[in-house]
């Protein structure tokens, strides 16, 4: 009782039951299919395209492209982090679901940063509406003589208000 | 062909009815986990993308502060630690364990070097006073608010540090567990696991790198 | 033939304190977060209380409006962070979602188990807020006062974002335990709704959280180090922070619901003895539910100063999300047709259900219409819409589950008498509460205000009226439940004739494994037919 293993088992977090297998099942390369090695040559090849990958975008960041340099650079970043995540992590050549979970985080980010750049980008729409009266033919604005006095805002102003 | 026998802390769980469903479960596990993590460091791109948009000028003007030498130099060497994590894993799904404690001593030591850029790149920082927020006290960056391209620069590479800490408490552990022979080629999840969050956190400085080091 | 409790049940053996504390049972962990989210709905219950006891006057009665500011941010708080969200899932779906596939346990049992000690840590940050005074900031925080109020903001977030991980790692754990651990024969399309619905909370939990997680985050930077993010003087957009919240908090409110309409799916088949109408239909609304969910979080912000082009946006795609709802709650009407439906307790918490939830998902939809919202934004009708869903929805359906699953949890059944009088009592208490804010909404009382003009008078008194009422219902319902467990009758492995696993497979209540061997498949969750082992 006083060993790990025993306090673990006691609590059920090891269970003694059920468990037929006391060894290790072969879960090398050579019998379970799905659980590859893939060849060092390999992980090498992507690490050197990586680091290639580096260098290229640091030099083109260096000439003035305008916007175009974070596009170029966000291209160049995408690809990097894509042979991280099909090489190093395997997802090329695991269960395809795990290619959705991925890609289901990069399209929800998506969504958060596109929906709320909706938002900012376009604050100052509105400034544009203001100025212009919605109808100029209508009754409601103010057909007189400018009044210096008061300002010249006229959207919604009702005659018999305005004075 | 030799039966090793288990450690004790290889069990198939009572739940789980074959070893591959143990496994793949975990794996399921921890890429949904990653998911979390994307999410979580995405607020802060959403955050980048926001205040680039709107301060252009700014962003140019302040990223000069930093280092494109030691920059680049740290997107080589977390490179360079994704390779040495992968080719861990490969040796030790090979049964070559003492390889694999090797390498992923090298991806420990590729971290700390990491960090230690960084602690300079951070003091320095201190040192002229561009800093976040109400702290700012640099006078030699154009355009009203520059604070701002630091507050950015802070909180995305100081949440990314602190991953990179996570990380390699997670591969020192992974280590000390290898070399109670705890691993083999029949059994390797945890470091396969621990390998995945090495390759998000490297994937993480990918886009940090180009989007605060390599603003055009 | 003599029901008796089983021998071997998860509440027997193991035995002992540290066996629960140390559990990796799935069950267990079910019952201790049942035990700690019980208390936090009294503890925001009580908040509720004194709310509504201040507001039957007009003018101050018994507190300053600082209080008055605390109270009704702690009440939101501790209701939607320690209750509704933990509360269906990491209860009901933790006892009853490996049960239904026919798996021994969730996928990572220890996981699961620190999922509820993170709960419990999280909790504790908001209690020693509390213990410090509180918080004033609405518990939405909103920039710029949640960054300069003096009350104790960070200890309540800290909480709030430990509480977030406890959220994540039971999403987690579900989704992993329906792909991964159905028993052979429990395709995707064999499994119960309730497991649809708990899959699609799962996944907004993953997806929403960690962005609840970073928002505050930023908020405690902001406050200690003043990083500008959401400061204007400084640059920073304190907008930004809404879309950041909302991002998450919109989301959230399908965590809290999609569960209740899980149970609900359940409910209405076995008490109208009828196979559910539209199964498809149900379960792919409720991954519609959580995508679409994450597209409308705007509509919390039409008055706030966001662009008009995105004000635009997120109505249109509110109005979409209201769609799937309504596939649902038609659904259930025709499953109930032509059935014979029986009156137990747990019926009556769907039929209240079924009325409360239409009208609150309804007055939503005004709420998403962009030119009503400018009238009604920051009134009562708001505090009544989302009171309608989240009490009238989610709340009804968590109650309307337990009294289903608590046969099966405790091996006991309660008083049907007396359990069907609390169920009416809060019914009716309920309405008093919170068909009078509609009311006020619409004459324009704003929400969160201390003070308000006498003629609103009379339908505040009628709302803090239904309140105790409807408090009374719930003391009432859990004397029957905790009763029950001393003096209730057996209730055997079957006593509502259901046809899904828990019910026809598992005994009451289940032993420590769940089942002896790996169950058979040989029909679907709503065959009732096919049940063999009523045991009333």
């Amino acid at each position: 009782m006083l060993s790990p293993y025993g306090m673990l088992s006691r609590y059920g977090m090891i269970s003694p039951y059920g468990n037929q297998n006391r060894y290790a099942p072969d879960m090398s390369a050579k019998s379970k299919k799905g659980t590859h090695i893939l060849p060092l040559k390999l992980y090498l090849g992507v690490g050197i395209a990586l680091l290639v990958l580096t260098a290229t975008t640091v030099t083109i960041a260096q000439i003035p492209l305008g916007p175009y340099n974070l596009v170029v650079a966000m291209c160049i970043a995408t690809i990097k982090a894509l042979l991280v995540a099909f090489f190093f992590m395997h997802l090329w050549f695991d269960n395809k679901f795990y290619l959705v979970i991925f890609g289901t985080a990069i399209a929800f980010l998506g969504i958060f940063i596109m929906l709320t750049m909706f938002d900012t980008m376009r604050r100052g729409d509105i400034y544009q509406e203001v100025a212009k009266p919605f109808q100029p033919e209508a009754v409601i604005y103010e057909k007189a003589t400018p009044d210096t006095t008061t300002s010249h805002d006229t959207t919604g102003v009702i005659p018999s208000e305005h004075k | 062909m030799t039966i090793h026998p288990p450690t004790y802390r290889w069990e198939l769980l009572d739940h789980y009815s074959d070893a591959t469903q143990q496994r793949e479960s975990a794996k399921l596990g921890m890429w949904i986990f990653l998911l979390t993590e994307i999410l979580f460091f995405g607020g802060l791109f959403c955050a980048y993308a926001i205040y680039r948009a709107s301060n252009p000028d700014i962003f140019f003007n302040a990223h000069k502060a930093l280092d494109l030498h030691l920059g680049t130099f740290n997107t080589v060497v977390l490179i360079c630690s994704s390779v040495t994590m992968a080719v861990a894993i490969r040796s030790i799904q090979l049964d070559r364990i003492k390889a694999g404690i090797g390498f992923l001593t090298a991806t420990l030591g590729l971290a700390a070097v990491f960090l230690v850029v960084k602690f300079f790149e951070y003091s320095h920082k201190f040192h002229l006073g561009q800093l976040p927020g109400k702290y700012y006290t640099y006078t030699g960056i154009k355009g009203t608010n520059p604070h701002l391209f630091f507050s950015v620069y802070f909180s995305m590479t100081g949440l990314h540090a602190l991953h990179v800490i996570a990380g390699m408490i997670a591969i020192s552990w992974m280590i000390y567990r290898a070399s109670r022979k705890h691993f083999s080629a029949r059994y390797y999840t945890p470091v396969e696991l621990t390998g995945m969050y090495w390759h998000l956190v490297d994937m993480v400085w990918i886009f940090l790198f180009p989007l605060l080091y390599l603003v055009g | 033939m003599e029901m008796t409790i089983p021998q071997h049940n998860y509440l027997r053996e193991p035995k002992g304190l540290k066996s629960w504390l140390l559990t990796t049972d799935h069950k267990r962990v079910a019952i201790l977060y049942l035990i700690s989210v019980t208390i936090s709905f009294l503890v925001g219950g009580i908040f509720a209380m004194l709310i509504r006891l201040e507001l039957i006057g007009p003018g101050a009665d018994f507190m300053t409006a600082d209080t008055y500011n605390k109270l009704f941010t702690l009440h939101g708080a501790v209701m939607i962070f320690l209750f509704l969200i933990p509360a269906t899932p990491a209860v009901l779906g933790n006892f009853v979602l490996p049960l239904m596939i026919g798996a021994r346990d969730v996928a990572f049992p220890r996981l699961n188990l620190a999922s509820w000690y993170i709960y419990f840590f999280g909790s504790i940050f908001a209690v020693v807020s509390i213990y410090l005074g509180g918080v004033d900031t609405g518990w939405t925080f909103y920039t710029p006062y949640s960054t300069q109020s003096t009350t104790s903001v960070i200890p309540m977030t800290l909480g709030i974002f430990i509480l977030g991980f406890s959220s994540i790692f039971t999403g987690l754990n579900f989704i992993v335990t329906v792909h991964k651990l159905r028993a052979p024969g429990m395709t995707w399309f064999q499994m119960p709704l309730m497991v649809w619905a708990l899959y699609a909370t799962a996944v907004i939990q993953v997806l929403a959280t960690p962005v609840l997680a970073i928002t505050l985050l930023l908020l405690i930077l902001e406050r200690l180090f003043n990083i500008g993010i959401f400061d204007p003087l400084m640059g920073g957009d304190p907008i930004l922070f809404q879309h950041f919240f909302w991002f998450y908090s919109h989301p959230a409110v399908y965590i809290m619901i999609l569960p209740g309409m899980g149970i609900i799916s359940e409910l209405i088949s076995v008490f109208s003895h009828r196979k559910i109408f539209g199964y498809k239909f149900i379960a792919f609304s409720s991954l519609a539910i959580a995508f679409l969910g994450f597209l409308v979080w705007g509509h919390h912000m039409f008055v706030s100063g966001q662009s008009e082009f995105a004000s635009m946006i997120f109505s249109l795609l509110t109005f979409l999300v209201a769609i799937p709802s309504g596939v649902k709650i038609f659904n259930w009407l025709a499953t109930m047709y032509k059935g014979s439906i029986t009156f137990e307790t747990p019926m009556l918490y769907a039929f209240s259900f079924l009325v409360l939830f239409a009208l609150g998902g309804l007055t939503g939809i005004f709420l998403g219409a962009l030119a009503t919202d400018v009238q009604l934004h920051d009134t009562y009708f708001v505090v009544a819409h989302f009171h309608y869903v989240m009490v009238g929805g989610a709340v009804m359906a968590l109650m309307g589950g337990l009294h289903y699953w608590w046969p099966k949890m405790f091996g006991r059944m309660y008083n049907m008498f007396w359990s069907s009088v609390a169920a009416v009592i809060i019914f009716i208490g309920f309405n008093f509460t919170f068909f009078p804010q509609f009311l006020l909404g619409m004459k324009g009382m704003p929400r969160r205000y201390f003070l308000y003009q006498p003629q609103f008078q009379s339908l505040h008194d009628v709302s803090s009226m239904g309140a105790f009422f409807m408090g009374i219902g719930f003391v009432i319902a859990a004397i029957v439940l905790i009763s029950s467990l001393f003096k209730g009758r057996i209730a055997g492995a079957n006593p509502w004739g259901a046809a899904t696993l828990e019910w026809t497979n598992a005994t009451s209540p289940p032993s420590t494994h769940n089942f002896e061997t790996t169950p058979e498949i040989t029909h679907g969750p709503y065959d009732f037919d096919k049940v063999t082992n009523r045991s009333t």
